[in-house]
């Protein structure tokens, strides 16, 4: 039977937790698997993590403002090992750095009032 | 007796008769923390209460109804707005400012490399240099950040945790060098650890070792700095985290126990250092239940003190607070919208009693607020308390039968969790078994389902939305700062005398093996300007490093 | 079709993770299938020593898993850890933490953590394991480390497969009891006894002495080691009782 993986990564030394773990949690609840590796992730850590996985979809939450330097490096090395997950971020993210974002592969931004179900809904849709 | 059955009474005839056509809004009223809220309250809902034991007079114990005899008539409450610029010059440039507008309380925002003990140039700081607050990797940073601000004459509060020894140590040693008489330092230093480890996520060490290290501050403190308040035990961050009302004020104040039963090990008498425990709240939406948390908070605290540790000293019964405004009820969508939520939870808190306060920017939900916006947040305080007159009478919704049963039930519901807490062994226990952060998981599951369900309305969002395009205004930090931060590290380590340094962080391996308080080790070593990335270098080998488990 | 096989084969023989992810992945989905892959892997003979890890949640299995990590790479082994966590009976869906303690190797080449949830197979998880731990040899692992929970017949059936078996308990869990209804403490080799530092650590194992479970073999004794997995304590004395069973069991093998 096959699951949807998904990676929930807590990059930068941000703390703020609670947005992850109640995505991770929906995401649970809708049938998916999630793969928690918890705060304070380095890029490379992350992917790693998300080529050993196999993971299917990558969530990034970051609060800290570090966004625009630490998601090219991601990517960047996601890329370099062939690796091409959904990937999509949340947190604390200005609504003008979303089409940098956008433009550098980060599938979506969900911003603060999205609804889990929206995240679902959305993955499935992508993923088929 | 006769008012309870005259309400059944009217219930039963004249309620009846609206609810058959019209029933209300909902079938059950409950607040956030699963408290029944009634249709009405009338005296027969505060049938037990004694006023003179449960409220008494402001200033006097149960202290239910304010810390001060004079509260706001004697004083207005703090206006002290947290603020935090990337750069130690910037820093020092708006701090100058703010004195010379006769601002004398200065609030000092670190950014996380600094707190959680990493220099600017390690490979984890990589973006975050100056991001959420000011970079200060050695002493010469710190000089920097107050070059010229007379400590003697300034009251500063600093948000640090983990590595608050060395920050304080470098406070102390800028205060020294400006031949400041160290006694007269005043000021606050957030040092609440176990909150780290429940909400906010900047430890560094496990929770033993981290305890120690808070005790050896409130310790070194109370002898040298009596001014100084070593801790503002913090209910904020775990209410943001997800925590109920009546969950903040369980976990802070069962929080604050734990600090309590720390120095007392020490053989302190709890009269020297109580005192000047302070503490940190959140205020949210709900209005009458975030007043009546404040009020039971100091009733609790108050009661917890004599019950349990025999205090003799009135201060030591005292809950003295500072507020923020909830961050996490800002909405992006709307942003105006948040201007009338904060008013309200600022009303909330000075109708609470709060000592100081602290109002969010309308436009804070996705970046650092405009100035514009900030502006609007200090005036929103400053209406309050010139234009609405809640301030010329002392707790004015005491006696209100609402007011007065919550107060009740809350405090209730709280000593219901501290007992839980208590049989597992108390909070760094309660910690360790991960049944805190799962308490607050839970609710933060639950308030967002309420909030997809609609069973909680988010004006803005979830209901009357707009199709409105977002506003933009991103305030930028300067992306230089990690590079001269770097180049200033490198600098510093040519024209310091590497090898005092090695001996000052050799003492502090010592220091730690013998079980000394680290204070005057750290303050060393710091005057000889290791950077925070070494002292806690030595301190994460020595003490080792916290690492969470998840529970979901 | 066998041309891209024998690349997925060739690339996980040479090590690559990637690879070696896609095909565990396959595996997870179709458990029953016979697939070729694995066929061919089977042929090359490669094969790896499992250790089991079991024990109820909290006691510190993945903190422990962390510092034996270190141990194999001290000693310059390549090691790979399956943790299974379940899913819910509910949603079908699962959260995997365990990782999490173990996230300072995600960096370490020589380390394959891959995490894996039951996905209410019923007896399917055994083979979906069996075949991940035969594809995690063919990468390079020396060791393949099976962490489960363990609270169901299923993770117990995974466990019974691993040439080494620790049964992980600690001080004022509780789970005692609860770990002898499951038939847990029968497959035991090795017992640990983590937050050794905890005061009821001499009860538990005065009373795991007592009972004497473990794996009846004539001819190994199943121990008791108290480590403080937080600390490094007992992690070497740990592996050195790994390594000895180790030895026993492939004796035994080569006897047979």
């Amino acid at each position: 039977m096959k699951k949807i993986r998904v990676l929930i990564a807590k990059l930068g030394l941000d703390g703020h937790d609670r947005g992850a773990k109640v995505v991770a949690r929906a995401l649970r609840d809708s049938g998916m698997e999630v793969i928690y590796t918890g705060i304070r992730q380095t890029p490379l850590q992350i992917v790693n993590t998300a080529i050993q996985e196999d993971i299917d979809c990558l969530g990034l939450s970051i609060l800290s403002g570090a966004h625009l330097q630490l998601f090219p490096k991601i990517i960047d090395l996601l890329e370099k090992r062939s690796k091409k997950p959904l990937i999509l971020a949340g947190g604390i993210i200005p609504s003008e750095d979303t089409p940098a974002l956008e433009s550098m592969g980060i599938r979506k931004v969900f911003g603060p009032g999205t609804t889990t179900r929206e995240i679902i809904d959305f993955i499935r849709n992508e993923l088929g | 007796m006769k008012i309870k059955d005259k309400k059944k009474h009217w219930e039963d005839n004249v309620l009846k008769k609206v609810l058959d056509k019209h029933p209300e809004r909902k079938k059950d009223f409950k607040n956030l923390s699963k408290i029944r809220i009634e249709n009405l309250y009338t005296p027969a809902d505060t049938e037990g209460f004694d006023y003179l034991k449960d409220s008494g007079f402001p200033g006097d114990f149960p202290f239910t109804r304010g810390v001060q005899p004079t509260m706001y008539r004697g004083r207005l409450w703090t206006m002290r707005q947290y603020a935090g610029l990337g750069d130690a010059e910037e820093s020092n440039k708006r701090y100058k400012y703010l004195l010379n507008q006769g601002q004398t309380g200065l609030s000092v925002a670190f950014d996380l490399p600094t707190q959680i003990g990493y220099d600017s140039g390690h490979q984890l700081a990589a973006g975050e240099v100056g991001k959420v607050g000011v970079a200060i990797d050695s002493l010469a940073d710190m000089e920097l950040l107050f070059n010229e601000v007379p400590l003697d004459k300034v009251s500063t509060s600093m948000t640090i945790n983990s590595p608050c020894a060395i920050l304080l140590a470098m406070y102390i040693a800028v205060a020294e060098k400006q031949d400041v008489d160290i006694s007269r330092l005043a000021g606050t230093t957030q040092n609440d650890i176990l909150k780290e480890y429940i909400a906010r996520g900047t430890y560094i060490f496990p929770p033993l070792p981290s305890l120690r290290l808070t005790t050896d501050i409130i310790e070194y403190t109370s002898k040298y700095l009596p001014r100084w308040n070593p801790i503002s035990i913090s209910g904020y961050h775990i209410r943001e985290a997800g925590a109920t009302a009546v969950q903040e004020l369980a976990f802070t104040l069962a929080d604050g126990l734990a600090y309590v039963d720390a120095v007392l090990e020490r053989n302190l008498n709890p009269d020297d250092f109580v005192p000047r425990f302070s503490f940190f709240f959140a205020v949210h939406n709900n209005f009458f239940e975030e007043v009546a948390k404040f009020r039971a908070a100091r009733r609790l605290w108050a009661r917890l003190m004599k019950e349990r540790f025999y205090v003799q000293n009135p201060k030591s019964m005292m809950l003295r607070f500072h507020t923020q405004t909830g961050g996490s009820t800002l909405t992006a969508q709307q942003p105006d919208n948040n201007i009338v939520r904060v008013a309200l939870q600022a009303f909330a808190a000075v109708l609470g009693g709060t000592q100081s306060l602290h109002t969010n920017s309308r436009d804070e939900a996705l970046a650092l607020p405009s100035e514009d916006s900030v502006k609007i947040a200090l005036r929103t305080q400053q209406i309050i308390a010139y234009e609405s007159g809640v301030a010329d009478t002392v707790d004015p919704l005491a006696g209100s039968y609402y007011v007065e049963s919550l107060t009740d039930q809350m405090e209730k519901e709280a000593m219901a969790y501290i007992k839980k807490i208590d049989n597992l062994g108390g909070m760094l226990a309660a910690i360790e078994k991960e049944v805190i952060q799962k308490e607050i998981q839970n609710s933060a599951y639950i308030l967002q389902q309420k909030i997809e369900n609609k069973e909680e309305t988010v004006v803005g969002v979830n209901r009357f939305q707009d199709e409105e395009a977002k506003k933009s205004h991103k305030l930028g930090v300067d992306p230089e700062i990690e590079e001269r931060q770097k180049q200033r590290l490198a600098e510093l380590k040519d024209t310091r005398d590497n090898e005092l340094v090695e001996k000052t962080l050799d003492n502090i391996k010592k220091t730690i093996h013998n079980q000394e308080n680290l204070m005057p080790a750290i303050l060393e070593a710091v005057k000889a300007y290791a950077t925070i990335g070494e002292i806690c270098g030595i301190m994460r080998q020595e003490l080792g490093e916290y690492r969470e488990s998840v529970n979901i | 079709m066998i041309l891209s096989e024998m690349n997925l084969v060739e690339k996980i023989l040479q090590g690559d993770p990637g690879s070696t992810a896609k095909l565990i992945s396959k595996i997870e989905d179709e458990p029953g299938t016979d697939f070729e892959e694995i066929r061919i892997l089977e042929a090359k003979g490669t094969s790896a020593y499992t250790v089991g890890i079991t024990g109820s949640s909290g006691v510190g299995k993945s903190s422990l898993i962390a510092r034996l990590i270190e141990q194999y790479r001290k000693n310059n082994k390549k090691v790979a850890v399956l943790a299974i966590d379940p899913s819910s009976p509910f949603t079908g869906g699962a959260i995997l933490g365990d990782r999490i303690r173990m996230q300072m190797h995600s960096l370490d080449e020589g380390v394959f953590i891959r995490s894996m949830s039951t996905r209410g197979h019923l007896g399917g998880l055994s083979q979906a394991a069996a075949n991940t731990i035969k594809v995690m040899a063919a990468w390079g692992a020396d060791t393949v480390i099976v962490e489960t929970v363990g609270v169901g017949q299923d993770e117990v059936e995974i466990i019974k497969v691993a040439d080494t078996i620790l049964v992980v308990l600690s001080p004022g869990s509780g789970d005692d009891i609860q770990m002898m209804k499951a038939g847990i403490l029968e497959v035991g080799d090795i017992f640990v006894i983590n937050k050794a530092d905890r005061p009821e650590a001499e009860n538990l194992k005065g009373t795991l002495e007592s009972v004497n479970p473990g794996r009846k073999d004539e001819g190994w004794q199943p121990c008791v080691i108290e480590t403080i997995a937080l600390k490094g304590s007992g992690i070497e004395e740990l592996y050195e009782k790994i390594e000895e069973h180790r030895k026993y069991t492939r004796k035994k093998e080569d006897d047979k």
